[in-house]
């Protein structure tokens, strides 16, 4: 089971490998991990998606709080929060399928960003299940690369994950 | 830096100079702070982890960078498995040249990240106070561990405009949960009054956290009977009609005996390893699992828990008390553990010509002053210790946790200089006596009184316990010469006075004439190769 984390750090070096090294050693596994600096300079948050089953997830959040710079780790109970995540996908495409990939574009709100003789590139802000079809439908013509952020996640309505929130 | 200790009030650190710490030795001259010179750093942790334990105070080590600190790696990842407090300092090349593979340039802070509680690698000097008090306050509140600090040696002898020591830790992410939660504590006296077979396991977090006797007091009105893991050892006096000794896979068949029969267990500062209980989930299905930790990652990890506690058990214990109230187990499951301790009491099997280790170590016990301090190697030394050192007021010292041999003499060190008036005594093997013995040179250049008994039996007898029972008696690489190393003329060399004995009469006699020596003393006891761990 796939599970989404926002995670507060002091914005100090060596964060990140202290949070990569946790994970490869207790055998948790990334989907995706995404960092940022937060509104205070100060703090940074990390977006990940990870894979396993409630006692991974318990551990999980256990083991992150025990590192001195994380501030605090929240779990995202699944359709509680908003995800996104950018990716740049460069397809094959010559000047007769053209059309047809400028018509998937419009249909899934993606965003032709560049082209050339025989590519185009897109941009695509969504969630990672969107890009998984968007994936798919680009897929017969060629995807030549994708570069993808990770999933980055915000709570919906008026609760958010800062440091003074009690949540 | 040198202020920061003392600040913190260090009276005494251990370790092992090199180029890139040699500012913060100059200032060492000028300082009221002892340093005890090692023969190698890895055995500056351990002595730190020895002092930490019976001073309560963290332990402090040094070495250079490089090597110096690579060779802390295994004393810093022994004390964070054992959760002992300790600031390790390590020497580091200019900051400027970091990352360029400088001679003795090592990424200490990236090679200890698994084994410390935190590290740092100071890249300001003026941030040196709140570091140190940082470093100090992370090592010795929550479930204590190493702390590294890694010092680049521009840091060490940059200006800085004045000196201002914290008088407070403000970290952010780090607020140890300290008191136990009302309704928690309150289902978990529920729990204890319904139940009537409880028995209490108890670790190393009730004696870190110091609550020994409450916990003695608790077991006595409640009547609820205790054992402990090889960290707890120590929890109660071994003779206590509610002790039952260590669990485990090495411990005493009374103490899993009832853990199996039991329909509630409450855990106290303990972790349950693998050694400790090896099938969790067979247990958790039986019985139910009250589980006090201040670390909260420690519950659910190992064992399912019907109710946990997190917090400091100073607190939890007496409110878990009070909240129990007038409670008392049963007496039929009072007279099933009599029944047991005796069914289950077998006299070890002698061997001629040999010290028989298990019924020495009890008759040994007992000529000790009751608070004197035991300190086990690792290998069968260990766990003849574990099971028949009778201790009383004292400590029994050894690593549980990561089991590294060696650890013995070094740590009988730091325990020497956080109690001198306290009889110190080593247990060790052979084999880990190899290990550890270059500190005879620290014993002797500091007059210590630390009596080493070396339990010879020319094998490396737990691994070759195990190919005998496991691999069908094919032994590899567990033999270690008959001939040498002569340990009277080892001893001898460090000026320590020593005797070999062949039979308990004789080992009796020497450890009764050790005693009454004053300075440090080596008694070496052949023992059968045949003799086992349990």
């Amino acid at each position: 089971m796939k599970h989404t984390l926002s995670v507060l750090v002091e914005n100090q070096a060596g964060v990140l490998s202290k949070i990569s090294g946790l994970f490869s050693r207790r055998g948790f596994n990334i989907d995706s991990l995404a960092v940022g600096v937060t509104a205070d300079p100060n703090i940074s948050r990390i977006t990940i998606v990870a894979d396993g089953d409630d006692y991974v997830l318990e551990q999980l959040e256990k083991q992150l709080n025990k590192l001195i710079p994380v501030i605090k780790v929240k779990a995202f109970e699944s359709g509680s929060y908003l995800s996104r995540e950018l990716s740049l996908i460069k397809v094959n495409c010559t000047a007769s399928r053209r059309p047809e990939l400028i018509q998937i574009a419009e249909m899934m709100h993606a965003k032709v960003i560049d082209a050339a003789v025989s590519t185009i590139t897109l941009e695509f802000s969504d969630t990672a299940e969107q890009t998984e079809i968007l994936m798919n439908l680009l897929r017969p013509y060629g995807i030549r690369e994708i570069v993808r952020t990770g999933t980055v996640a915000i709570e919906k309505g008026n609760s958010s994950v800062s440091v003074q929130s009690g949540s | 830096m040198v202020k920061c200790l003392e600040s913190e009030g260090v009276s005494v650190i251990f370790g092992y100079p090199g180029a890139a710490i040699c500012p913060f030795y100059d200032r060492l001259l000028d300082s009221d702070i002892k340093h005890i010179l090692v023969r190698q750093e890895q055995n500056a942790v351990h002595a730190a982890s020895g002092y930490a334990r019976s001073s309560g105070k963290p332990g402090v080590c040094v070495a250079t960078s490089g090597p110096g600190a690579t060779n802390m790696i295994t004393g810093i990842a022994t004390a964070y498995t054992d959760s002992i407090p300790i600031i390790a300092i390590t020497g580091q090349v200019r900051s400027d040249l970091l990352g360029r593979d400088v001679f003795q340039e090592a990424d200490i802070t990236g090679a200890c990240e698994p084994f410390v509680k935190h590290s740092y690698l100071v890249k300001n000097t003026a941030d040196l106070p709140r570091i140190f008090k940082e470093a100090f306050h992370i090592a010795s509140t929550g479930r204590p561990g190493p702390v590294l600090i890694d010092i680049p040696i521009d840091m060490q002898t940059n200006e800085i405009e004045s000196f201002e020591y914290p008088s407070k830790a403000n970290i952010i992410g780090y607020k140890p949960n300290i008191k136990g939660h009302s309704v928690q504590i309150k289902k978990a006296a529920e729990l204890i009054r319904s139940s009537s077979r409880p028995v209490i396991v108890a670790g190393g977090g009730v004696l870190s956290s110091g609550v020994k006797l409450k916990l003695v007091d608790f077991a006595v009105t409640t009547g609820i009977p205790v054992v402990s893991t090889m960290m707890g050892i120590g929890v109660m006096p071994s003779e206590h009609r509610l002790y039952l000794g260590m669990l485990g896979s090495h411990g005493k068949g009374v103490a899993n005996r009832v853990i199996h029969e039991s329909d509630l267990i409450i855990v106290c500062g303990a972790r349950l390893g693998d050694r400790a209980v090896a099938a969790p989930d067979q247990i958790s299905e039986r019985s139910k699992i009250i589980h006090i930790d201040i670390d909260p990652a420690e519950i659910g990890k190992n064992i399912k828990t019907t109710v946990p506690i997190v917090g400091d058990m100073r607190d939890i214990m007496s409110r878990l008390a009070d909240a129990v109230g007038e409670y008392h187990v049963s007496p039929m499951w009072d007279d099933t553990i009599e029944r047991w301790k005796k069914d289950l009491f077998r006299l070890p099997k002698e061997f001629d010509g040999f010290v028989e280790p298990r019924s020495f170590v009890a008759k040994f016990s007992h000529m000790l002053p009751s608070k004197a301090i035991l300190v086990a190697d690792v290998g069968q030394n260990q766990i003849w210790c574990a099971n028949n050192f009778r201790i009383k007021e004292g400590r029994f010292l050894t690593t549980g946790g990561m089991g590294t041999m060696g650890y013995s003499i070094p740590a009988a060190i730091g325990a020497k200089f956080a109690r001198p008036e306290r009889e110190v005594v080593v247990i060790c093997g052979d084999g880990s006596f190899q290990m550890g013995m270059n500190e005879l040179g620290t014993i002797a250049q500091n007059n210590l009184n630390i009596k080493i008994i070396v339990m010879r039996n020319t094998r490396l007898g737990m691994v070759r316990e195990l190919q005998k029972n496991l691999y069908r008696g094919r032994y590899s690489a567990t033999f270690l010469d008959e001939n040498s190393p002569d340990f009277m003329k080892i001893a001898q060399a460090y000026h320590i006075p020593s005797v070999m004995a062949s039979s308990n009469e004789e080992a009796e006699k020497i450890a009764a004439e050790m005693l009454k020596h004053d300075g440090s003393f080596m008694l070496v006891c052949n023992v059968s190769p045949d003799t086992p761990s349990i």
